[in-house]
């Protein structure tokens, strides 16, 4: 075999050189070693993508038409209001599950292998994190695209504003679901009954689906400390042409806190990964 | 190759240093010495073994060794760098092969591969070039394009060496290598480990249930037991020091038995017990010592109908050093007598740990 499988090293009497292939590497170049690796199977099967949004477009085709002329829809058409909440179901959808992919590789070897390179332990959490962005965004255009020719009154700048602000959001529940597929090490159960316990309450209190303006007080309370709630109030503003307002602001105040509190638990939980 | 150094490393490097080392782990509010108190020197371009049941502390003590835990107490230095201290520089100069698959299921071999040499700070241009050349040397052409879920349980270990060999390391670490592989697969593994450590004198530390493979691979067997090392040497000199040959007669009559068993233990260092017509002796130079034993008997006129010769393996070794057969997942006693069929040297020395 005349191909080199290693090379030489130098070194003093203590320390043994690092291998010459290897470099040291920036944060960086971590960062992006990750998040190319694991938008790659995303990109060679796109279709994958659609597969994970089927819920929302459930909801969007035969849920969405039963709310024309429901009380706090708001004054457009019923698909006015509810496409914003849609796209923000797809990101919590797809964000959510996203998990089970760490917690697979868990089970099989594959993050072993990669806590033992070079890796920073941060860039395995936050590579995985970014990379919830291009599904969010190819599934929010999926949707826009699909209801153009319904009526809905697409206003390109308010959405580009909204896309940021959920871009930071897929982030945020990214990192929570890794966050949760690392605490599920051995005992998948436990990442699928938090997720699926969690998913619907989310759902429900951020007022996708129906208003909550108009439900009990105690109801409302939760709903306004569902930090998803300000980001579909945003959503709605900005996807309506609006965009120097507050409730954009606070929809992405809301945004990063979810955001900074996925990292913090998501990237503390990657340093104690083994 | 990019980026080449020829620079000789003195061969006393030592490559694995450990003091003490220690790892506990709690489950369920009790206490698990997993690795009790190991001290160990590996030197440069050694091949070594780690053998022991399951539960022993193999993968615990590799896992340390690794950095993909903390030792409970005492130190490892790794390639000169402390594994708590320096656990980046540790990383970059030890390449692992973990007991599952390296590969993402959802990846394509290739892209791990290139991405394998990113992650170790290699360019673009050249973590691809990496990639074919272990992609050939490893006999993966056909399969590296493919999603790594549709490949065999052979290839898909092969594309965990490629990837663990992917920066060259000068210290190489596999967990079970070859656990799961049929015996096919398991040969060629081999072989290319031994390849590797007798092309490039690379480090390699392996952990194995197998007891066969320990003996052929390894130049230096370390048996491991409760978390302690309890032999460490190689594998002849385990064998040696520890089991000896064993030699098993079928004489003409009981009485033939007897004398024997009487006529053998009289030779220097050699152990003889006889049951009805059956004569079990234990000796370390049994290849030698059967032809003799034939003519001595035949001249006192002992009938011998049937003569076996079983040499030792590295489970007589265990057997000897603990009570307990590796084969039987270290549960059980062992048999006191050996097997009586007459193919039992080889049986024997390819018989597998199924604990």
């Amino acid at each position: 075999m005349s191909t080199a499988l290693t090379t030489p090293t130098t070194g003093s009497r203590n320390a043994v050189a690092a291998p010459a292939l290897t470099q040291s590497t920036s944060m960086l170049s971590d960062v992006f070693t990750v998040f190319s690796r694991e938008l790659r199977p995303v990109l060679r099967d796109p279709f994958s993508v659609v597969f994970s949004m089927i819920q929302p477009l459930v909801f969007l085709g035969l849920f969405g038409p039963l709310l024309s002329g429901f009380p706090g829809t708001g004054t457009g058409s019923a698909l006015q209001w509810f496409v914003p909440g849609i796209i923000v179901m797809s990101c919590l959808f797809s964000g959510s599950f996203t998990g089970s992919n760490l917690l697979f590789e868990l089970q099989t070897g594959s993050h072993e292998r990669m806590l033992v390179t070079p890796l920073r332990r941060s860039a395995l959490l936050i590579g995985r994190a970014l990379k919830e962005i291009v599904p969010m965004i190819m599934q929010a255009v999926i949707i826009v695209a699909v209801c153009v020719p319904f009526g809905f009154e697409l206003h390109v700048a308010g959405v580009l504003v909204a896309l940021v602000i959920l871009a930071v959001l897929a982030i945020g529940i990214g990192s929570l679901s890794y966050t949760l597929a690392l605490a599920s090490k051995n005992q998948d159960w436990l990442f699928w009954t938090v997720q699926q316990t969690l998913l619907f309450p989310a759902l429900l209190l951020a007022g996708i689906l129906l208003p909550v303006d108009d439900g009990p007080g105690w109801l409302r309370a939760l709903a306004q400390a569902n930090p998803l709630s300000y980001v579909v109030d945003a959503t709605r503003v900005l996807f309506s042409g609006e965009i120097a307002s507050v409730t954009v602001v606070q929809g992405l105040a809301a945004a990063a806190a979810v955001a900074a509190v996925g990292l913090f638990t998501g990237i503390r939980a990657m340093r104690r990964s083994s | 190759m990019t980026g080449m150094n020829s620079t000789v490393v003195p061969m006393d490097t030592t490559m694995i240093r450990t003091q003490g080392l220690t790892r506990h782990f709690v489950v369920k509010k009790e206490t698990v010495e997993a690795v009790r108190g190991l001290d160990l020197a590996v030197q440069r371009g050694e091949l070594v073994a780690l053998l022991g049941p399951n539960g022993a502390g193999k993968s615990t003590t590799v896992r340390m060794l690794t950095t993909l835990i903390p030792p409970t107490a005492g130190s490892a230095h790794v390639a000169g760098f402390d594994v708590v201290r320096n656990q980046g520089e540790v990383r970059r100069r030890i390449g692992y092969i973990g007991q599952g698959n390296g590969a993402g299921h959802q990846q394509v071999g290739r892209d791990e591969l290139t991405s394998q040499g990113r992650a170790y700070g290699m360019g673009r241009k050249a973590a691809r070039a990496r990639a074919d050349e272990l992609i050939s040397a490893l006999d993966l052409a056909g399969v590296a394009d493919r999603k790594v879920a549709t490949l065999s349980g052979g290839q898909r270990r092969r594309l965990d060496i490629a990837m663990g060999l992917i920066h060259a390391p000068a210290l190489l670490f596999l967990d079970e290598p070859s656990t799961g592989l049929d015996p096919q697969n398991r040969a060629n593994l081999q072989d290319q480990i031994v390849k590797l450590r007798a092309e490039y004198g690379t480090t390699i530390v392996l952990t194995t249930h197998y007891l066969d493979e320990a003996d052929s691979m390894a130049e230096r067997v370390i048996v491991v037991d409760h978390g302690r090392v309890i032999a460490d040497d190689t594998p002849a000199r385990l064998k040696a020091e520890h089991a000896g040959d064993r030699i098993s007669l079928a004489c003409g009559s009981d009485d033939d038995a007897r004398r024997a068993s009487a006529r053998i233990g009289a030779f220097d260092g050699v152990d003889a017990e006889h049951g009805r017509d059956r004569v079990h002796v234990r000796a370390v130079n049994g290849p030698e010592l059967l032809p003799e034993l034939l003519r001595r008997l035949d001249a006192d006129g002992i009938r011998v109908i049937r003569a076996e010769l079983a040499r030792p393996t590295l489970d007589d070794v265990f057997l000897n050093l603990t009570g307990r057969s590796l084969r039987e997942g270290g549960a059980e006693p062992a048999e006191p007598e050996p097997p009586a069929t007459s193919t039992a040297a080889t049986t024997r020395q390819n018989q597998e740990i199924t604990a």
